[in-house]
């Protein structure tokens, strides 16, 4: 029994702890950003490794999940004779939900896991040990720029994504299941609201791009520097992510859409 | 500035160092003095925390009590900021070398320079090629660290660590793993950078002939203490046992060849029930 307590009590310590750390830790890194702006090629490079080289995957998945709401969406609608409004219906899923949600998913499995891996890999070959030794800071240098170049791909992936969606709920609902063409568009254009749809939609896949990037690089900086600590901090970060994803997608969503 | 008021001929000086990690003590009152200019070498048995005490001249580990001056500045005591100052004049060889896998040998050795200097890209060249001639590898610029032979890559390093000069360079276990060749060249890299550059050396090192050839002093460390001290002949010709377990590398004596154990025969025939 008493040992019980004791694991309790040591879990919900070292949790904390690692927050704690966590939290320093994106201190540490936010004040690397004046170093980043008068050396955007370290960014540049990071852009193009975390958001360029997820394109193809955000484009693919995105054609696909909105080619299904077509289908789904046409069964569903055709029953009560809303097949007009399908445009609409594809169109709000993807900006609200699905375009952040699965875009960040996708994120953190080709991305984030990734930069988890480098990160960790260069602690457990003494790569970030060793620039601290030539004076130059690990954080600033290596994490800080990986950092914003995720937190600034995410926002552009998830509206390429939804974007692309649209575009495959058109092919399947206008050319394949002859909804009107003009009822599609315009049914949406009327009732999709800039604001309300697509600003929160942007500020969700933000959030999101902030939260899974965090996790992953600072998953990597904290791993234990084996392979066996690599990997599972590579783990780590995919499902803490998918965690952490979901679980304030709810939040946004209350927030956001809850209230009305 | 307040280097050189306390004493010019010691570059590093450690008082009374004590750290733990855990429960386990690494160091327990050790004292250490590094003069100026020479080769300083700190032995022992693996797993005695020479890796540690490199980590803490470096300012990467703080200790727990006691005082290391590097000079006449005491490093856990420093900002940040100054802390990076010192170590721009530190260079350390790691045992993998550490080298950034993502760069070229070139872009390696020149990384110090473009993080810490302004020098037009003319310059920078000259000087990589010149760190590069002196380790023997300016024809390998070219190479991925991933193509280089764990002795290279050490050379490589090795060049890396002396491009912003540094008044002082900690090797950590530079001869481990190597062939007798490539040990060979190190062993002359180092007496020579030495000399040529008026470097002070550490070498943390468990391989008891190379280190010896070209150490002006050794610290012999065992359990969080310092064990024996002297010039290479003078510790080959200690008197204390455990010092010449350690250099004839023998299997027995004051370091016991089996672990702590209960004994032997009562052991086999009482099988925990």
């Amino acid at each position: 029994m008493l040992a019980l307590f004791q694991k309790l009590g040591y879990t919900t310590l070292s949790t904390l702890q690692k927050l704690g750390r966590a939290n320093l830790f994106i201190l540490h890194v936010v004040t690397g950003l004046p170093e980043i702006l008068t050396r955007v090629r370290l960014l540049l490079v990071q852009v193009y490794s975390v958001g360029v080289l997820t394109v193809l995957l955000v484009s693919i998945s995105g054609l696909f999940v909105g080619m299904v709401l077509g289908l789904q969406g046409y069964n569903v609608l055709s029953d009560f004779g809303a097949e007009q409004t399908l445009g609409v219906m594809v169109a709000a899923s993807l900006v609200r939900e699905l375009g952040p949600v699965v875009t960040a998913l996708l994120f953190s499995g080709r991305a984030g896991s990734a930069l988890t891996a480098e990160i960790g890999l260069m602690k457990a070959t003494e790569q970030l040990s060793g620039m601290e030794m030539m004076a130059v800071d690990p954080v600033k240098r290596i994490i800080a720029p990986r950092f914003f170049a995720g937190c600034l791909s995410m926002p552009l992936l998830a509206s390429l994504f939804s974007m692309i969606g649209v575009m495959g709920g058109y092919f399947v609902g206008v050319g394949l299941l002859g909804v009107d063409e003009g009822a599609f568009w315009a049914q949406m254009k009327s009732r999709i609201d800039f604001y309300d749809d697509v600003v929160n939609g942007l500020i969700k896949s933000a959030v999101f791009g902030v939260i899974v990037t965090w996790i992953a690089v600072f998953e990597g900086y904290d791993a234990v520097p084996t392979s066996e600590g690599v990997s599972r901090a590579t783990t780590r970060s995919v499902v803490y992510s998918a965690f952490a994803v979901l679980g304030w997608d709810f939040v946004l969503t209350a927030l956001m859409f809850g209230g009305d | 500035m307040t280097g050189g008021n306390a004493d010019d001929e010691v570059l590093v000086s450690i008082r009374n160092l004590v750290f733990s990690r855990g429960s386990r003590k690494i160091f327990d009152g050790v004292d250490l003095d590094i003069p100026r200019g020479k080769i300083t070498a700190i032995m022992g048995p693996s797993g005695t925390g020479k890796t540690t005490l490199l980590k803490l001249i470096g300012g990467q580990l703080r200790p727990d009590s006691g005082t290391i001056t590097v000079d006449g500045r005491i490093v856990h005591e420093l900002s940040l900021g100054r802390l990076y100052e010192l170590r721009k004049k530190i260079g350390m060889l790691f045992q993998t070398g550490a080298l950034l896998t993502d760069l070229n040998v070139f872009e390696n050795v020149a990384f110090p320079l473009r993080e810490h200097t302004k020098l037009p890209e003319s310059m920078i060249r000259t000087l990589v090629l010149m760190k590069l001639q002196a380790v023997g590898l300016r024809g390998a610029r070219d190479l991925m660290p991933a193509q280089l032979s764990g002795g290279m890559a050490r050379r490589v390093a090795l060049a890396r660590a002396i491009t912003l000069d540094p008044m002082m360079i900690l090797y950590d276990e530079p001869f481990t793993g190597q062939d007798p060749i490539s040990m060979g060249v190190l062993v002359k890299l180092i007496r020579d950078l030495n000399r040529e550059l008026g470097l002070t050396s550490i070498v943390v090192s468990h391989d008891v002939e190379e280190t010896a050839s070209i150490a002006d002093y050794i610290y012999l460390i065992s359990e969080g203490k310092v064990v024996g001290q002297g010039t290479p002949d003078a510790i080959r010709h200690s008197e204390s046992p455990w010092v010449l377990q350690f250099m004839e590398g023998l299997a027995d004596g004051p370091v016991p060849f089996h672990y702590p154990a209960p004994d032997y025969a009562a052991d086999l025939l009482n099988p925990p029930a």
